[in-house]
């Protein structure tokens, strides 16, 4: 019986491919949200897994701060291209511009103008699904989230009050207005989405391997040193070899010194690491319920 | 290094049940810490939490209740999922609470899983929250139970009480179908002893830790391999005009529900009843040969019919029902009771038909296991027995053979809440096929 049998990355994969086409079966109108990070990436060969040899029957969408790393953006449009998909790209400064999103006073993070950017956008443009990469085990936050989650007329996560979703079987049926978020990847966790980069050779940012950068030691990480994040007078600055474990904006991601220069470097960093994936990320240390906070208001 | 795998690393799926006094966050702490699992920024976070609600006591429970209110209440709201791995497997527990919709979120973290823990205090022992826990195990077909027996350190590591709870659970496990497979397991979840490393305390225990039985489990037989169901979700048409190899392309996408399918075997089209063969299974890696539950596939057939979302292909051997009456088991989720005459939407495998509630014929008292005939409805947590009659046709099996062509969940027209999930019990009548190669 050991030929018909699946690993652990086989399956998650056809668990992954059986949501993406209930999306193409159940919705209207849906779109995928794709930044060029790992687990986005990973999401794109899902669905063309899931759906070729067809078209992806679905367009690709992100949020851009205007605070993103460029290789990210880059690599996002030049992956695009190569799947022949269609890339709508709505930005947070055009949505500053038009009142859609609203800095506070002195408010220097795009983090949080996401949320009325991304729910703009998908009013625009009547999309009634948007498949996200968000996994279980990246925040606890998460961990409570559905494969199917719910946002209300107003884009609002209730996690008080979510749909059991038992078996396989999903229950995607909204009314008008409302939408659904929908993650392939819940029950991946950052050592998957990893070895699955491995085993299918997908291309990743450059970002993510080791590389020289100027970086500025601020809130306990190293942040790059750019023209958005000059650093202040009597702050330590270094020169160092680092890489991202995971990609928020330029001015909160933290750089982790490393000299991963490949992904099977990445693998052995990851098996070996003390810290989460999102111990880098200063908009998650705010408060024990900085994600959840965000989340309910409509965040990926 | 532990990701350099030599041999394939399967996942197992279980689910714990229990309050936090059983020690259930406790248990999952212990393993998630002993199998090194935990982060410095995440046991960090903890002592923070610790510092200000906890006196300084760090509270393994604020790992996994994930939610503000959850916190603020100190009580788990919703099924949590949490992932750890070892050498050799890949975990992934469904940590469901012990009393807020005990039984609604119970049923949803025990549906996907290969394994459940029940855990017990030894000082109390089998109580009528262990009793429903191993009820719904049974009911939803979970393979494997392991009935933890905790604080054995606040019984002194007796041996004798340990039989007795254990006595007393198969006392009553023979009432339950389908629980093959049962382990008891001394465990101080607090302390460490047999969950991870094998206690010292317990000379007169020889069976395996708790982490070492969840590594080695023989789950490879939980799929039914036998009956070859395919539920068609999306069929995939490119009508490319440009690209002439796939201008005729025309191909069912799914994942099989049950199963093997072959390339060249006969399949019979559901609910239509026309037969045709497998021309292709084709994937975005490779065409194959043959293709198993639970892989996603697109197959491409013979002839040209007219199959879309929600037919069923089915294989030669051992045949499905096909009726629009059906009765089943339900858990019931809502708040508004069940009524007989209820409609709503009921979605089976890719397929949402229109459904009535046609008659309730039995509510379960879990805590007896007997069944109360007749009742006059089904309140939220309750399971019960009862009929449906759908707008079209179901092709299905009964659950206990057949996991995923034997559930369906009902939505609430209106809201579009999901009301209730159901099992199925075996078809009476299966479906009789014109070809002789479909024998009965």
């Amino acid at each position: 019986m050991s030929s018909y049998h699946l690993d652990h990355l086989q399956h998650l994969e056809t668990e992954a491919i059986h949501v993406m086409r209930e999306v193409a079966a159940e919705f209207e109108r849906p779109a995928l949200l794709f930044s060029g990070g790992k687990d986005s990436i990973c999401l794109l060969r899902l669905a063309e897994k899931a759906f070729r040899p067809s078209d992806l029957p679905m367009p690709l969408l992100n949020v851009d701060t205007g605070h993103h790393f460029p290789e990210l953006n880059d690599f996002r449009d030049r992956r695009a291209a190569q799947l022949g998909s269609r890339l709508i790209i709505r930005k947070v400064e055009d949505a500053i511009a038009s009142g859609i999103a609203v800095p506070a006073p002195g408010e220097v993070s795009r983090n949080r103008l996401q949320i009325p950017t991304l729910l703009a956008a998908i009013e625009e443009f009547r999309f009634d699904c948007a498949i996200g990469g968000a996994r279980r085990d990246e925040e606890k936050a998460r961990a409570k989230e559905r494969f199917f989650s719910f946002r209300d007329a107003f884009g609002q996560w209730d996690p008080k009050n979510q749909r059991p979703e038992i078996w396989n079987i999903y229950n995607g049926r909204i009314n008008p207005g409302e939408h659904m978020r929908v993650f392939p990847l819940s029950n991946w966790t950052e050592m998957d989405v990893w070895e699955y980069i491995k085993r299918e050779s997908l291309e990743v940012p450059t970002i993510y391997f080791s590389h020289q950068r100027r970086c500025v030691r601020r809130g306990g990480q190293w942040l790059p040193v750019t023209e958005l994040l000059p650093s202040k007078p009597n702050e330590e600055v270094r020169e160092l070899v680092v890489r991202v474990r995971t990609i928020g904006d330029i001015i909160s991601t933290g750089m982790v010194e490393s000299p991963a220069d490949s992904v099977d470097d990445i693998l052995a960093e990851i098996a070996a690491a003390r810290v989460t994936e999102r111990g880098s990320r200063a908009d998650d240390k705010s408060s024990e319920a900085a994600m959840e906070d965000r989340k309910k208001q409509g965040y990926f | 290094m532990p990701h350099t795998h030599s041999h394939p690393v399967e996942i197992l799926r279980f689910n714990t049940c229990g309050s936090v006094d059983d020690g259930k966050s406790t248990l999952i702490g212990r393993l998630l810490y002993d199998s090194k699992s935990l982060m410095e920024d995440q046991i960090e976070a903890l002592e923070r939490s610790a510092d200000i609600t906890g006196g300084g006591q760090i509270n393994l429970a604020n790992l996994t209740d994930g939610l503000r209110a959850e916190r603020e209440q100190g009580i788990t709201i919703d099924v949590a999922y949490r992932y750890f791995a070892t050498p050799r497997r890949k975990f992934i527990i469904a940590d469901t609470p012990g009393h807020i919709q005990y039984t609604r979120n119970m049923v949803t973290g025990a549906s996907t899983a290969n394994l459940s823990i029940v855990l017990v205090d030894a000082r109390n022992g089998v109580t009528e929250q262990s009793r429903r826990h191993t009820c719904i195990a049974a009911l939803l077909g979970i393979p494997h139970l392991i009935v933890a027996i905790n604080k054995m350190d606040l019984v002194g590591w007796d041996e004798d009480r340990f039989l007795e709870i254990r006595d007393e659970f198969e006392g009553f496990l023979p009432r339950l179908d389908g629980m093959r497979d049962v382990k008891f397991i001394p465990i101080s979840a607090l302390n460490g002893d047999n969950v991870v490393d094998a206690s010292p305390k317990t000379p007169w225990y020889q069976g395996p830790t708790l982490l070492g039985h969840l590594e080695t489990v023989h789950i490879a037989s939980d799929w039914d391999l036998s009956r070859f169901r395919f539920p068609v979700q999306w069929v995939n048409r490119p009508n490319n005009p440009r690209d002439p190899a796939l201008h005729d392309f025309r191909g069912l996408s799914g994942q099989i529900a049950a199963g093997i399918v072959r390339k060249g075997q006969p399949v019979l089209v559901l609910p239509s009843g026309v037969k045709t063969r497998v021309k292709e299974i084709w994937t975005y890696d490779r065409s194959l040969d043959e293709a198993f539950c639970p892989q996603s596939v697109t197959l491409v057939l013979e002839d040209d019919l007219d199959v879309s979302r929600g037919d069923m292909l089915i294989g030669p051997d051992f045949l499905p029902g096909m009726s629009s009456e059906v009765r089943a088991r339900v858990c019931w989720m809502n708040p508004k009771p069940l009524q007989r005459g209820r409609k709503c939407f009921l979605k089976h495998t890719s397929s949402t038909v229109q459904a009535v509630v046609t008659g309730i014929d039995s509510r379960l008292d879990i805590r007896t296991f007997e069944s109360e005939p007749e009742p006059p409805e089904l309140a939220m947590n309750d399971l019960g027995e009862i009929r449906i009659r759908t707008s079209k046709p179901l092709v299905y099996d009964g659950y206990a053979s057949s996991r995923l062509t034997g559930s369906f969940i009902l939505i609430e027209q209106g809201t579009n809440m999901t009301i209730a999930a159901g099992m199925l019990q075996p078809p009476t009548e299966i479906v009789k096929p014109d070809y002789t190669d479909f024998a009965i």
